[in-house]
């Protein structure tokens, strides 16, 4: 999960400068209230770019997003009545799977508020009162292997997850928001999976790290035609690289998930950033669909 | 248009300033700063940017050779090898001609290449360059001897004397830090400016190749020592006295140059570079004595002087005794078994690094990385550094730890690029 969230995507492109500031979060939010002028400026471009064409890849995305926000919804009910019988084995199962619905559209659910931090804060990510969501149910699965007194985590969670999928309902999508959208989940997968930093007790990232190129992939799928009318050379590219990056992965797949973690090498893992990369660059150049 | 005149000439509209805001970087400036605060330091970038300026210290990109062979050395080094990751030759191609025309703009003091006027996208360059001279940049490619497997249908076309390198005594190579199938030098008199270009290359081969190692390099700076006298080592000596001088044609010829009696025709205007990551044991050395360090390199610390001699070019004559009869420079000091008789020359272009410390042992991780051109490593480095490995008392401070041979490709002519002689 991102480390600074609950902003509109129009305020993104801040957080990379962010980065280098060192700011906290709190500071961040500073910083996007005073660019008012940058982020209507990109609004209004936007705008200006919309198409009959783009319109279509937008209702297509969002009624994929909608469908993946049921099933989370779904595998999250299955997940929490698990915790709440106190059947680990069972929760630990479902854990991964249940997640990658989420992280498939995680930008999407960024854009909604807080839930991000409610559904996927890392521990430390949050003040420790407010920690709760997937990964405080994860620690207590695998690291304290018990669920005692997990009960009302599970039931927010669950909650947490029916109100994403309320919102989802209405959210409006623009084309901003895919370009970005695709190039951010990859970064997710740069900054936190392939350093193995996001599932720290259950080793499950590379579920994460193929539902983030999934949702990626989604996404270009959407805009392809789009993309290749602009510039064929670079939706050919693209196409390929996404192919690489899934022959990479082929090989850690395992029954119907994947290998954990900590099982692969140090070569292994630098292959996979790699691959990501090369795919991350092209993907990166879509905005030339929004026009200068 | 010199990256400096790019800067003030185009004058960034209120407007461009706005859109790069929405792109990332300069954002927090204006946001933290205002604009008021922002545009009196474009203002300032301006008086420097004189037509002068521009034309100094740029080494032509196109030529018959590759620059950074026998031109003079710069301060500062960025290298690094790649892998490729494609297998078709086509795309291979396509890489080379996209870096050949990225490095002739970039060793002019340009952008990698013009930005496209959308906000939407990533910035075409890096940015970190903007209004920096050219700063004497080269780039340099070369390839391993492993380019020539069977991947792109060019094994027959391996030059002889782009063999593997042999083991010699007492390595210990990490293949981490050695050979790949495209080697890159980039050099510069600042740091940033050869940075950045290694960046824009990495990023140009993004899909067709990846970094297999990166190391950069430094020595002594130009304005440190207007003399331009010999650069000392990290162990305090000077190291290059008796590089031969590559200006001279005829030498280049006969040391430097790859030529027809042993290399392909594709080769001609090539020439072949020895790559040694040389890790110094700078503790150690640093405990051990004055006399001690002197006879470990046949020279004098100070002066550079052969030892028993007074001026650093004074000739070696290695044959010298001193009054019990032993030779003064010993025969396995570092100049004596280096001067190979005579008969053995390379030409080094070498830098020192350092890369902080090293995590196992609280020691300093640095050295030397050593880089040597040749008409024929067979009968030139190979047997120099087999002689140096058996027998250097320099080893006793010195581990070499990475290694790589690589075939420098031919200069490219305007309208042409680097490789197409072989490609």
């Amino acid at each position: 999960m991102r480390k600074q969230w609950g902003y509109p995507l129009t305020a993104i492109a801040l957080s990379s400068s962010l980065v280098f500031t060192g700011c906290g979060s709190n500071e961040s939010k500073t910083t996007s209230e005073v660019k008012p002028e940058a982020a209507s400026q990109s609004e209004q471009k936007t705008a200006a770019a919309t198409t009959p064409e783009l319109d279509a890849a937008i209702a297509d995305y969002h009624k994929w997003v909608i469908e993946q926000t049921d099933l989370f919804v779904k595998a999250t009910d299955g997940f929490t009545q698990a915790v709440k019988a106190g059947d680990i084995e069972a929760a630990k199962k479902q854990y991964a799977p249940a997640r990658m619905y989420f992280e498939r559209i995680e930008p999407i659910a960024e854009s909604l508020g807080d839930f991000d931090p409610w559904l996927d804060a890392r521990e430390g990510d949050v003040p420790a009162e407010e920690w709760r969501g997937y990964h405080r149910l994860e620690k207590a699965l695998w690291e304290t292997k018990s669920v005692t007194g997990q009960e009302k985590i599970a039931d927010q969670l669950l909650q947490d997850a029916k109100q994403l999928r309320v919102k989802v309902e209405s959210v409006e999508i623009d084309p901003l928001m895919l370009v970005t959208g695709a190039v951010e989940l990859l970064n997710e997968v740069s900054s936190s999976k392939v350093t193995g930093e996001e599932e720290r007790y259950s080793h499950t990232d590379l579920y994460d790290f193929a539902a983030n190129v999934q949702g990626a992939n989604e996404i270009f799928k959407v805009l392809q035609s789009s993309v290749a009318n602009k510039d064929p050379e670079l939706a050919k590219e693209i196409e390929l690289r996404f192919q690489e990056l899934d022959q990479a992965l082929a090989p850690y797949q395992k029954e119907q998930g994947y290998v954990l973690y900590t099982e692969l090498t140090e070569p292994e893992v630098k292959k996979l950033s790699q691959a990501l990369d090369a795919l991350a660059e092209p993907l990166s150049k879509m905005g030339t669909i929004l026009g200068g | 248009m010199n990256r400096q005149t790019e800067t003030s000439q185009k004058k960034l509209t209120r407007r461009d300033v706005l859109k790069m805001a929405g792109i990332g970087g300069i954002g927090l400036l204006v946001g933290a700063g205002g604009m008021k605060t922002f545009f009196p330091q474009l203002a300032q970038a301006e008086p420097s940017a004189s037509a002068a300026a521009s034309k100094d210290g740029i080494i032509p990109f196109y030529g018959k050779n590759q620059a950074g062979i026998i031109t003079p050395m710069q301060d500062f080094i960025s290298m690094a090898a790649f892998n490729l990751t494609t297998s078709s030759l086509e795309d291979v191609r396509k890489l080379f001609q996209s870096w050949t025309v990225a490095s002739a703009r970039l060793t002019a003091g340009q952008s990698v290449d013009d930005e496209i006027d959308n906000p939407h996208l990533p910035p075409v360059d890096t940015g970190e360059s903007m209004g920096l001279a050219p700063m004497k940049l080269t780039i340099t490619f070369g390839l391993g001897a492993s380019f020539f497997d069977d991947r792109f249908g060019l094994k027959s076309k391996k030059p002889a004397p782009l063999v593997d390198m042999p083991r010699f005594n007492s390595d210990e190579i990490n293949p981490d830090w050695s050979e790949g199938d495209i080697v890159v030098q980039v050099c510069s008199d600042d740091p940033q400016v050869a940075f950045h270009a290694m960046r824009n290359l990495a990023r140009i081969a993004r899909g067709k190749a990846v970094l297999h190692w990166m190391q950069e390099g430094f020595q002594r700076t130009a304005s440190a020592d207007p003399s331009g006298s010999t650069p000392r080592n990290l162990l305090g000596f000077k190291d290059g006295t008796n590089n031969p001088i590559a200006s001279k044609p005829k030498l280049a010829d006969e040391i430097v140059w790859a030529n027809s009696a042993e290399s392909p025709s594709w080769m001609t205007g090539g020439t072949y570079m020895a790559m040694r990551r040389i890790r110094m044991r700078i503790e150690v050395w640093d405990r051990s004595s004055l006399e001690d360090q002197e006879a470990t390199f046949g020279r004098h610390l100070h002066s550079g002087a052969p030892i028993g001699k007074s001026g650093e070019f004074d000739d070696l004559e290695l044959g010298r005794k001193d009054s019990t009869g032993k030779p003064l420079i010993a025969p396995n000091s570092h100049v004596a078994l280096a001067h190979m008789d005579g008969k053995v020359k390379i030409l080094r272009r070498s830098y020192s690094y350092s890369n902080g410390m090293d995590v196992k042992t609280g020691q300093i991780n640095a050295g030397l990385l050593f880089i040597c051109f040749n008409r024929d490593p067979r009968k030139q480095f190979i047997p120099m550094q087999q002689k140096l490995a058996s027998a250097d008392r320099l080893n006793e401070y010195i581990t070499h730890v990475g290694s790589g041979l690589y075939a420098c490709l031919p200069g490219a002519r305007e309208g042409g690029y680097i490789g197409d002689t072989l490609f």
